[in-house]
């Protein structure tokens, strides 16, 4: 855009990279400051707050976090659901999105009505979780696996792609005789890999970030998903007395759980911010095509 | 009694206007022509069965399970077994000495914060924008995009941390004033907290899709604009905000028409006792009535409550949008 500013066009554009920048400062300033408190020292944390002396940094709270039963086994527990949870949603969305693509597909309207009609009426929390207590998967993982894996806005996003693929391929293999589940992985699913990146992204990072399902649904604590450790040690502050070897020093306690807070939230938010800038372009990706419908 | 018989008749009203439907419905299809497709095509109703499965049993059989608000619901006798209770539920609910508080706590905490955080992502697509060099542009996106990918659990841990009476934000206040101010503990400060935490969280994110029609504005426009004289100020006005308008309006109707929806996953962790009466909205009622307390039908009630007055609201935003906007809504 080869745009003449004038004078008043120039001070605007500056007063909007001065906005901008103080935007970003008002976005990033509170993570570095998580970042650079948790590798403080904990004394110093908790007299100084964060300085800019090299002495006062040390690597204790993550030794803590590290060795510490509850958050290895929350982080592996989360990954295990966030996978399955990640599997099972991606392929019941392919697979419903595909047949609800097909031109003549009869019943695609009532396939359609059943699916959208729960984007604006459920039956609440309540009554679905009666019916996870009866299914007896109260206290499996399956809790919560599979009630979240039907997801009608993902059904819609593969169908919307599903329709972008050019029909004269379908129509070329079913001339050659092919059958349509030859047609549907033979040909369908192999041109449907950023669809399915876009899906398999967004549910991993939301089973990842989920809370509420599993405070619900599991109360063995061996079974808890990282978020529920991290909800007991943030929110509710209980600091497990076995990352504390001093048990009876509630001095120490005060001391370190600071330093454990602060490491915790890096420990567990770091994969996904380190990870999502190279995926940012699918992420986007997965806004658009869902803004389309 | 009475209202048994009434329940009884109208249910069995509902099943024949649905059977009527049914059959008409039915009658209308070339019903051999469907056969033979669905026997040559079953593999595409092999597709979908998985997600139809899961969509009866996870979100139908609950719509089902709604009735237990209109009885009294013990788990030996079961959702048939159990004694009609036709609308006590919502009585005792909009009798309840809290129903006022919690209605208005759930209204006020998403009203406010739909009015400061719609207007929010706006700005930022309309400043990113003008931003010339294209590699500042995508670096500046990938920090405001960042804090998206927070959980929740951890953000409002982070609230926790900075608000503590001893954490670094009173460690500023205490610099002005000699006493920390007790913020998460404080209900006046409640709302102000989660909405602008929610607004630094999703911000960023909720301005792609505006950044996106930003950039399917013609560049031609503003060249012309800019030829008859118009300035920066004034093409933003009258080029970009108008490119704008149509997602505004979808994306206003869907917030506003969930403005009763407000999630209870954000609300429910920045709850301690001594906030209670402004951080006590609807939804988080509900899960302490039905899951601590155990009383099912109470909980169900009001949950079905809720999604009545949310489709309402969708149905009249919709409505409105519609009017002021030459006839464009959502449906």
């Amino acid at each position: 855009m080869n745009v003449k500013p004038t004078r008043l066009d120039r001070a605007v554009l500056a007063i909007n990279a001065c906005l901008l920048t103080l935007t970003v400062l008002v976005v990033i300033i509170p993570l570095l400051y998580v970042v650079a408190a948790s590798f403080m020292e904990p004394t110093a944390l908790l007299n100084k707050g964060i300085s800019l002396n090299p002495a006062d940094y040390s690597i204790e709270g993550y030794k803590l976090i590290l060795g510490n039963e509850a958050m290895l086994r929350g982080f592996l527990n989360a990954v295990y659901y966030s996978a399955a949870f990640t599997f099972v949603t991606v392929v019941v969305s392919l697979f419903a999105g595909y047949p609800l693509a097909v031109d003549n597909f009869a019943g695609k309207k009532f396939f359609m009505t059943v699916f959208v009609f729960t984007m604006f009426f459920g039956g609440g929390l309540i009554p679905t979780f009666l019916v996870v207590k009866d299914l007896g998967m109260l206290n499996t993982p399956w809790a919560v696996i599979l009630p979240a894996a039907i997801n009608v806005w993902n059904i819609i996003l593969a169908r919307t792609f599903f329709k972008g693929i050019p029909k004269e391929l379908n129509e070329a293999a079913k001339v050659d005789g092919a059958a349509e589940h030859r047609i549907f992985f033979g040909i369908v699913l192999p041109l449907s890999k950023p669809i399915i990146f876009v899906l398999a992204l967004y549910a991993f990072v939301g089973q990842w970030n989920s809370y509420f399902d599993a405070m619900i649904y599991l109360e063995d604590q061996k079974l808890y998903p990282l978020q529920l450790v991290l909800r007991s040690i943030l929110i509710q502050n209980q600091v497990d007395p076995s990352m504390i070897t001093d048990r009876t020093a509630m001095a120490e306690m005060k001391r370190l759980s600071e330093i454990i807070k602060y490491a915790s939230i890096v420990i567990s938010s770091l994969p996904l911010l380190v990870m999502y800038p190279f995926f940012q372009k699918y992420f986007e990706k997965g806004v658009m095509v869902g803004s389309l419908k | 009694m009475n209202v048994q018989m009434e329940m009884k008749a109208l249910t069995f009203k509902i099943t024949n206007v649905y059977l009527n439907h049914c059959i008409r419905w039915i009658g209308g299809m070339n019903v051999q022509k469907t056969m033979r497709f669905m026997k040559t095509n079953y593999f595409l109703y092999l597709l979908i069965a998985p997600a139809f499965l899961l969509t009866i049993i996870f979100k139908y059989i609950p719509m089902y399970g709604v009735l237990i608000a209109f009885k009294d619901f013990s788990y030996s006798k079961g959702i048939l077994g159990s004694e009609w209770a036709g609308f006590d539920h919502f009585a005792k609910f909009l009798n309840a000495p809290n129903f006022e508080v919690i209605f208005m706590n759930t209204l006020k905490l998403s009203a406010y914060g739909l009015l400061l955080g719609f207007p929010v992502p706006i700005l930022l697509a309309l400043m990113l924008n003008q931003l010339r060099k294209a590699a500042a542009k995508k670096n500046i996106q990938l920090i405001l995009y960042a804090p998206n990918f927070i959980s929740v659990v951890v953000i409002v841990g982070m609230l926790f941390v900075f608000l503590s009476p001893t954490g670094p934000v009173n460690k500023i206040v205490t610099l002005v004033t000699d006493h920390p101010i007790t913020f998460m503990s404080d209900p006046e400060y409640f709302r102000a907290i989660y909405i602008l935490s929610g607004i630094w969280q999703t911000a960023g994110w909720s301005s792609i899709i505006f950044v996106a029609a930003l950039a399917s504005v013609d560049p031609e426009l503003h060249h012309a604009a800019n030829m008859d004289g118009a300035n920066l100020l004034q093409r933003i006005w009258h080029i970009d905000l108008p490119a704008l308008k149509p997602v505004m309006a979808i994306l206003f109707i869907l917030s506003a028409g969930g403005i009763m929806a407000i999630g209870h996953e954000k609300a429910f962790l920045m709850q301690t006792a001594l906030n209670i009466p402004t951080s006590e909205i609807i939804a988080t009622y509900v899960y302490k009535v039905g899951l601590k307390a155990g009383d099912y039908s109470y909980s169900a009630a009001i949950g079905l409550f809720n999604s009545v007055i949310n489709i309402i609201l969708l149905v009249f935003v919709n409505y409105v949008v519609k009017k002021l906007n030459e006839g464009e809504g959502l449906y």
